[in-house]
């Protein structure tokens, strides 16, 4: 199986402050990659190395090798084209305060699509495949900021999707969501896989049990256990993941 | 009375609370009888001396015409917003998009805007007299009175529109960075838009400026009673009623020109909150 990501002894600062310590993994593709591990763990920061999100953090200093599909996204890649490549969903729903159309649009104008019918024909088949199409096609004019909270993150998904990325992560994607909300976000990651690599930060356990394939356990910068799902959760190799995934700590 | 015997109840109960929330309801009440009263006695005041002759296309020293003021007013603001708002809008989305946060340029620009901003009106009006006037030779005219008004009100557009825009949530600017949008993208496409019903603001609190600026005026675009060009002397509207009032001839024509004055500005920020209203149009839930 091939790999999306491929991280080699990555080691990540702000400022004085060691984020992430000499952390390796591979990321596989096809497949939703859980990070798990308590608050202040590094998982986020290790999520937003991946698109580069952490260029925009003053004082933030990244050694090691992250490789998409074999290329050095901190080498002579574009940053902006990474970004198409890899998007992202945010912790709180952040549509922009413009209509539901213009929010999907927006990442195919970025890169450059102008013609109507394309634009129609991406933003339909965005919100299909984000499983929000019925319940905004009559106001995709309106602001998308009338629509719930739920419905709002599952925009950001298509508006993700809309941009044609190979990967998206999801930095706790549902933490601001009530439960149905939650199980809907959750069975879209379920289909979204056959298409995308996903990897997603969650704090939700039971969440990472539901739908990952691999879990990434992190503590204080470091990852401590990575492998399937089913095995972190039910032989943890390593005493602090143990006590993590049966909530003794965090 | 419901309301009167609870209050009379919880004013038993918490003294303190009750004595200042009769203060801030009398310091509220205060400033909206002061602005009543102003309105009120202007109106009185001028409206009777509203005469059609007052609005006749020329000026003379019989009908003390404000016409020719009133249109000149209009190129004063038209002209000092064109040339302030585009600097201003562009020096505050350097310093809040562009700029590294905290770096010594930026606390250098924000210094001097804070100077800039306490500067009294006469000291602009001799400066831009001795460099617009005199060094570059424009003399009494539109254009050196519109380019020390845009210096003026620089400060106050800076601040207005530096705040509008650090007031947009960073989640905006992180889901555009987040689709490969580049920061020219960001800033023109979401942090702008977003920002505008508070650059509008800052435009608006400019205007007034310009609109009620005398002294400034006086040495740079000078008395002229005529509807000016670009290049001309020509008389605003503020000057044009001061002139009335200082001679002491003219009272009643002075009043006549203030409620004028004050139906501009009324205007004038009626139309811009409309516009602003217009343009952040579907954005609003």
């Amino acid at each position: 199986m091939s790999n999306t990501f491929t991280v080699k002894d990555m080691n990540l600062w702000y400022g004085d402050f060691h984020a992430l310590k000499d952390v390796s993994l591979d990321i596989p593709k096809g497949q939703i990659t859980a990070l798990i591990g308590p608050s202040g763990c590094g998982k986020s920061t290790f999520l937003r190395s991946l698109n580069r999100m952490n260029d925009l953090v003053q004082g933030c200093r990244i050694t090691g090798d992250i490789r998409l599909c074999g290329e050095n996204i901190y080498g002579s890649m574009d940053v902006n084209l990474l970004r198409k490549r890899v998007g992202m969903v945010f912790q709180k729903p952040n549509p922009f305060p413009m209509s539901v159309y213009d929010n999907i649009a927006y990442g195919p104008r970025t890169h450059g699509i102008r013609k109507r019918a394309q634009l129609d024909e991406i933003v339909e088949r965005s919100l299909r495949d984000a499983a929000i199409w019925d319940e905004v096609k009559d106001r995709l004019n309106r602001s998308a900021l009338g629509l719930s909270g739920g419905q709002q993150q599952r925009l950001c998904i298509a508006r993700a999707l809309a941009a044609q990325p190979e990967v998206i992560l999801m930095d706790e994607p549902t933490s601001a969501l009530d439960p149905i909300s939650t199980g809907r976000i959750e069975d879209l990651a379920l289909d979204l896989k056959n298409d995308y690599t996903i990897v997603m930060v969650t704090h939700n356990m039971q969440q990472a049990a539901r739908i990952s394939d691999r879990t990434v356990f992190f503590l204080l910068g470091e990852v401590i256990e990575s492998g399937e799902t089913e095995q972190i959760f039910s032989l943890p190799k390593d005493s602090r993941t143990e006590a993590y995934v049966t909530g003794r700590f965090g | 009375m419901r309301s009167w015997k609870r209050w009379h109840r919880d004013a038993r109960r918490h003294p303190l609370s009750a004595l200042v929330s009769l203060i801030t309801h009398l310091a509220a009440l205060c400033t909206v009888l002061i602005l009543g009263f102003l309105v009120a006695y202007i109106l009185i005041n001028g409206i009777p001396n509203l005469k059609p002759a007052l609005f006749s296309l020329t000026y003379t020293s019989e009908n003390q015409s404000m016409l020719p003021a009133i249109l000149n007013t209009c190129t004063m603001t038209l002209l000092s917003l064109l040339l302030a708002v585009p600097v201003g809008v562009g020096a505050s989305i350097y310093l809040t998009e562009y700029a590294p946060r905290g770096s010594r340029l930026v606390a250098l620009v924000r210094l001097t805007t804070e100077t800039l901003s306490g500067i009294p009106s006469i000291v602009y009006g001799l400066f831009g007299m001795l460099l617009f006037g005199n060094a570059l030779h424009l003399g009494y005219s539109m254009l050196s009175g519109a380019l020390t008004l845009a210096i003026m009100i620089l400060p106050l557009i800076m601040r207005t529109t530096e705040e509008a825009l650090c007031s947009v949530p960073d989640m905006y600017r992180e889901g555009s960075f987040g689709l490969g949008a580049g920061r020219l993208r960001t800033t023109l496409c979401v942090v702008l838009p977003a920002a505008v019903p508070g650059i509008l603001s800052g435009v608006i609190l400019g205007v007034g400026r310009i609109v009620g600026e005398t002294a400034a005026l006086m040495y740079t675009s000078g008395t002229v009673e005529k509807v000016a060009g670009l290049m001309d002397s020509g008389i605003t509207l503020s000057v044009h009623m001061y002139r009335q009032a200082s001679e002491g001839l003219y009272t009643e024509q002075a009043y006549a020109t203030a409620v004028v004055l004050l139906a501009l500005v009324l205007m004038i920020n009626l139309l811009a909150s409309r516009l602003a209203g217009k343009i952040t149009k579907g954005r609003q839930a």
